[in-house]
């Protein structure tokens, strides 16, 4: 790791001041992707920002939506009563992300905000009408994922609230690499007032997508059988080591197929 | 009164080592810091193919910085490899130079190209970022073929060609006849996959000279530190032995990666010469991914020839093994004499042959890896084994009865130079099909395919050579070195006991399983014994821990060593209490005359041997301490075998290990809760081999797999319970009829997991699938096979 300085500011106001300070410092959140990055020297930091003291850790539940603080663990949500209560599957989601040290420490607004493409979160929010709130404004997730990596963020923006959308029913399947744990596909599955979302992340090149193939198919008809037929094409999936863009293909209608049989 | 049964042979005692490491106490070589130490940070090639040239200037002056070496600065001797293979037509292995600092050319990604030592790391590692490295790249060779074809490029252009040595084993002609009159001839190809080593604790070094004495200290994380005494000194560095003292301290896991000598050895020790100061180095885990030696790698062709009753006539063997860019210490006999020397298995095949090219790669150096060599052959013998049982329509285990070598056939001459000298193969393969019930497979098969789920159950009747071994057998093998194994039993005035052991523990448990022994035959409690290993300057001699050789060979020279104590304090005990030598007996640690009641207890005995005031001076030395060497006869040969149940979902290719039984014939066993454990272990690797690991190479010579994003290294939802047994033969050549445990898990496991694989998708029609059997590699044979259909 480069030599770096470390600030843990006691609000949002302080945080966005102190990384104001300098060029190059960077927001700090559960640090489960940005520390072993620093400490492998593929990025530095004059000064770290860490979030921990913003107050940004919390939980709420109205009848329509769930509110998450950036700050949030995933351990937190995994075992929130209230989220398990009203939408058990991003408890799940939340519970089978990396290993219990991650979860311990990896927080809702860190795993967005870097937008990794083999990410569980992006999957959920994209999924269910999520809205991503700023300190400066709100974005939905359709506008906030970008790009590999990449999101809608500003500079020195930080993710202070998440406010997912509560469905009628929702699943969230995962195949893990089996290396990284990450996933190698997964695919969240919101049946809503409105309609069926399907969000799948770890697959596609651009990150996490929505994959109409599979939404029309299930809002027709909202069964297993009705996604026997589907195909769903390889172009513009990942090929790597572990899997072709065709084998990743027919993992997203698998795992499909799994998160509808959990629903009906 | 002492009491040693509750704490000898056969009793499940507690490992006495794990207190330390469970509190966070143990002394690894990374928490040792000597004063005045400074850092180190070894840059690496990123280049796997190149000549370099590289300007140090910037660096020297950066802060923090005590000197930089390049490779032109250390002018050493090249680093040895120990085993001297010839090829068949009678010339020497080709041995290229291996500097521990790559000088002009660089020959694999990691490769060592400047050591920079600084007062800290950091300020090491800044150092390295200044330094101007200018690679003028050369066509890399990755594929073995393409090395066996000399005109796409030399990894080493002194030695004129890629192929380190040409060698063969075994009948030629009488194989080549058998397969021509053969009823049934059947062949595979198979793929060893590349693996890497991952102990839980990576490598590290500190080299300390001190000046006043001309005396070297080298702390290492080595299983053999005699070993690296005599490689790098003798051979490297120029240094005499009673200059130079090697300390391995506790070390977190080996499975074999940490037997050789490696470069980061030499230089921190030469380098604290240069400086006049310790200089440490510790790998970081991306680091150990890339100079860590790899293990595995065969490329194999093998035929089997068979009678029209399933019979074995011939098996015949082509393999290139990957020797990566240098030979490391053992690396040449791993596929040669630790492969080959295998290939009769559990069988009676009366005719075997085995060619093996070693070639050079730019790849990270390929040496043993737990089983090394034994794996590798095990692989090919049963999965050829099993598809011919497919193809002729007999049973997976009637043709491995059909052919295992009879229980009085022992000892047992192989066509391929090993004399077996006892096991039961029959009883170990029906107490595993009982543990791991196979009546009932039929219906555990008929419920996944109701849930619309593949089935498979595989064999694995396999056999290993361990406990290396004979020197005269392996000295006239090519091994540079003498595998004998030396202890000293030095019994204390007040009757506790410490071992001096050669056998390096490095998770084994040695620990608490060579104490067993002292409970067992001097009749103290594990308590009173205390098992010093790994520095020089304590043990008097040792080869080390590797090839499961620890208790046959280390734990047999312990009891040499004890059987010269009791024969002297019988001497003492006799003298005080007025008897003749030959009329005491040793009871329960007690020393009594025949038919009396008069005795004397080892304490008695001992305090009289230091304290000699009432002594035998003519006959006796004051004292009780002895020691003994140890050089077995023959090596020992452990077998058994394993059977895997596997669930395929044809869906999406997933292998979930349903079942996993191991039932082994490790010798006799001193304790049964660490043989259990070293098995887990072995099988934790060999399902990791079958399933999941792999050491991937792009064309360019990056790893692919540098780190556990991408190595897939097996947890513990990847397993079942294990179902271990044993059934006990003994060795018939040393004392304690043991065999061997260490690389039995390792070794037996993966074709039974591939044979599980391959009878699941059998039914449609795959014969194959190579390791690691991934879920997309399935997923696409599944589809392969319906499409053909």
């Amino acid at each position: 790791m480069y030599e770096l300085q470390y600030s843990k500011p006691s609000s949002v106001n302080d945080a966005v001041a102190e990384i104001k300070k300098s060029s190059d410092s960077k927001f700090l959140a559960g640090g489960m992707t940005l520390i072993p990055t620093l400490k492998a020297r593929l990025s530095s930091a004059d000064t770290l920002v860490d979030l921990k003291g913003a107050n940004l850790s919390k939980i709420s539940v109205s009848s329509s939506e769930i509110t998450i603080g950036s700050m949030t663990r995933h351990c937190d949500v995994a075992s929130s009563n209230d989220v398990k209560g009203s939408l058990p599957a991003l408890a799940k989601l939340a519970g089978g992300i990396g290993d219990h040290m991650v979860r311990s420490c990896g927080t809702i607004g860190g795993s967005l905000a870097n937008n990794d493409p083999a990410a569980c979160y992006p999957s959920a929010a994209l999924a269910l009408d999520t809205t991503i709130v700023t300190n400066e404004r709100s974005i939905s997730a359709e506008d906030f994922f970008v790009g590999m990596f990449e999101t809608a963020l500003n500079e020195n923006e930080i993710i202070t609230e998440v406010k997912f959308q509560i469905p009628e029913k929702a699943s969230y399947i995962k195949f893990p690499n089996p290396a990284s744990r990450y996933a190698m596909v997964g695919v969240f599955v919101a049946k809503k007032a409105s309609g069926v979302t399907v969000a799948v992340t770890g697959a596609g090149e651009n990150g996490v997508f929505r994959c109409s193939e599979i939404e029309i198919a299930l809002n027709s008809n909202f069964s297993t059988e009705s996604l026997e037929n589907i195909d769903i094409s390889p172009d513009s999936l990942n090929s790597d080591i572990h899997a072709s863009a065709a084998y990743r293909a027919n993992l997203i209608k698998e795992m499909a197929k799994r998160a509808l049989q959990e629903m009906i | 009164m002492p009491d040693g049964g509750s704490t000898g042979i056969g009793v499940s005692v507690k490992r006495k080592e794990d207190y330390r490491f469970l509190v966070g106490e143990g002394n690894y070589t990374d928490d040792i810091n000597r004063p005045n130490q400074t850092h180190t940070y070894m840059l690496r090639s990123s280049s796997a193919h190149a000549k370099f040239s590289i300007d140090t200037s910037k660096a020297s002056k950066a802060k923090g910085v005590v000197k930089i070496f390049v490779g032109t600065d250390m002018e050493v001797g090249s680093i040895p490899c120990g085993w001297q293979v010839d090829s068949k037509d009678g010339t020497p292995m080709r041995e290229p130079a291996h500097p521990p600092i790559a000088k002009d050319k660089v020959r694999y990604v990691g490769e060592i190209i400047a050591v920079i030592i600084a007062e800290s790391l950091e300020d090491a590692k800044n150092a390295a970022e200044l330094i101007d490295v200018n690679y003028n790249d050369i066509p890399v060779i990755i594929d073995m073929q393409d090395a066996l074809d000399n005109s796409k490029g030399l990894v080493h252009d002194e030695i004129e060609s890629n192929v380190c040595y040409d060698w063969e084993l075994g009948d030629s002609e009488a194989v080549d006849k058998a397969i021509s009159e053969a009823a049934h001839i059947t062949s595979l190809d198979i793929r060893n996959n590349r693996l890497i080593p991952n102990a839980m604790e990576t490598r590290s070094a500190i080299g300390d000279y001190e000046h006043a004495t001309g005396q070297y200290t080298l702390y290492t994380t080595s299983q053999n530190p005699h070993v690296i005494r005599l490689l790098m000194g003798a051979f490297v560095l120029g240094l005499p032995e009673h200059k130079l003292r090697v300390i391995a301290p506790d070390v977190g896991g080996g499975f074999g990666s940490k037997i050789f000598h490696y470069a980061e050895e030499a230089i921190v020790t030469w380098a604290s010469n240069k400086i006049r100061r310790p200089v440490k180095w510790t790998s970081d885990r991306s680091e150990a991914f890339i100079s860590d030696a790899h293990g595995r790698d065969h490329v194999t062709s093998v035929k089997l020839a068979l009678d029209k009753d399933g019979k074995f006539l011939a098996l015949k063997v082509d393999t290139l093994a990957n020797m990566g860019a240098y030979l490391s210490t053992f690396a040449s006999s791993v596929p040669t004499y630790l492969y080959a020397t295998l290939l009769a298995g559990t069988y009676t095949t009366p005719a075997i042959h085995c060619n093996v090219k070693s070639i050079f790669t730019n790849t990270v150096p390929v040496d043993a890896y737990r089983g090394a060599g034994r794996p590798e052959a095990t692989y090919l013998i049963e999965r050829i084994v099993d598809k011919a049982a497919r193809e002729m329509g007999i049973s997976q285990v009637e043709i491995r009865r059909k052919n295992f070598i009879p229980v009085d056939a022992f000892p047992y001459q192989t066509p391929v130079a090993l004399q077996y000298d006892s096991g039961n193969y029959n009883a170990t393969l029906d107490a595993a099909l009982k543990k791991a019930d196979y009546e009932g497979f039929a219906a555990r098969k008929a419920d996944s395919v109701k849930r619309g789920m593949l089935r498979g159950i595989g064999f694995s009747t396999y056999l290993e050579a361990c406990g290396i071994a004979p020197s005269a057998v392996v000295g006239s093998l090519g091994a540079r070195a003498g595998l004998f194994e030396c202890a000293e039993v030095r019994v204390h005035p007040t009757g506790s006991v410490t071992v001096f052991t050669g056998s390096h523990s490095h998770g084994q448990g040695h620990e608490t399983t060579f104490a067993q022994l002292v409970s067992e035959k001097l009749g103290i409690s594990t308590d009173m014994v205390e098992i010093s290993h790994g520095d020089t300057n304590n043990i008097p001699f040792g080869m080390g821990t590797y090839g499961s050789r620890s208790l046959a060979v280390g734990g047999e020279a312990i009891v040499k060593a004890m059987d010269k104590v009791i024969a002297k304090a019988k001497k003492i005990a006799a003298h005080v209490m007025e008897a003749s030598a030959d009329d005491i007996e040793l009871n329960n640690g007690n020393f009594e005359i025949a038919g009396t009641d008069k005795s004397m207890s080892l304490a008695d005995i001992s305090l009289a041997a230091y304290v000699p005031h009432n002594y035998p001076h003519e006959e006796l030395e004051p004292g009780l301490d002895e020691k003994a060497f140890y050089d077995p006869l023959n090596f020992t040969y452990p077998g058994g075998c394993h059977i895997c149940e596997v669930e395929i979902n044809p869906n999406t290719g997933e292998v979930k290990v349903e079942g996993m039984t191991a039932v082994d014939d490790v010798g006799k066993v001193i304790n049964p809760m660490i043989v259990e454990g070293q098995i887990h272990g072995g099988l934790a690797q060999g399902i990791g081999q079958a399933l999941l690991e792999n050491a991937a190479y792009d064309s360019n010579g990056q790893l692919l797999s540098g780190s556990y994003m991408d190595y897939a290294m097996p947890r513990a939802d990847n397993f079942v319970d294990f179902k271990v047994g044993n059934e006990v033969t003994l060795c018939t050549h040393n004392s304690l009829g043991v065999k061997g445990c260490g690389e039995v898990g390792a070794i037996g496991s993966p074709p039974a997991v591939i044979n599980a694989v391959v009878d699941a998708l059998s039914e449609l029609g795959v014969e194959d699938i190579s390791m690691p059997a991934t879920s997309e590699k399935v997923w696409n044979a599944i589809n392969q096979a319906k499409n053909k259909n």
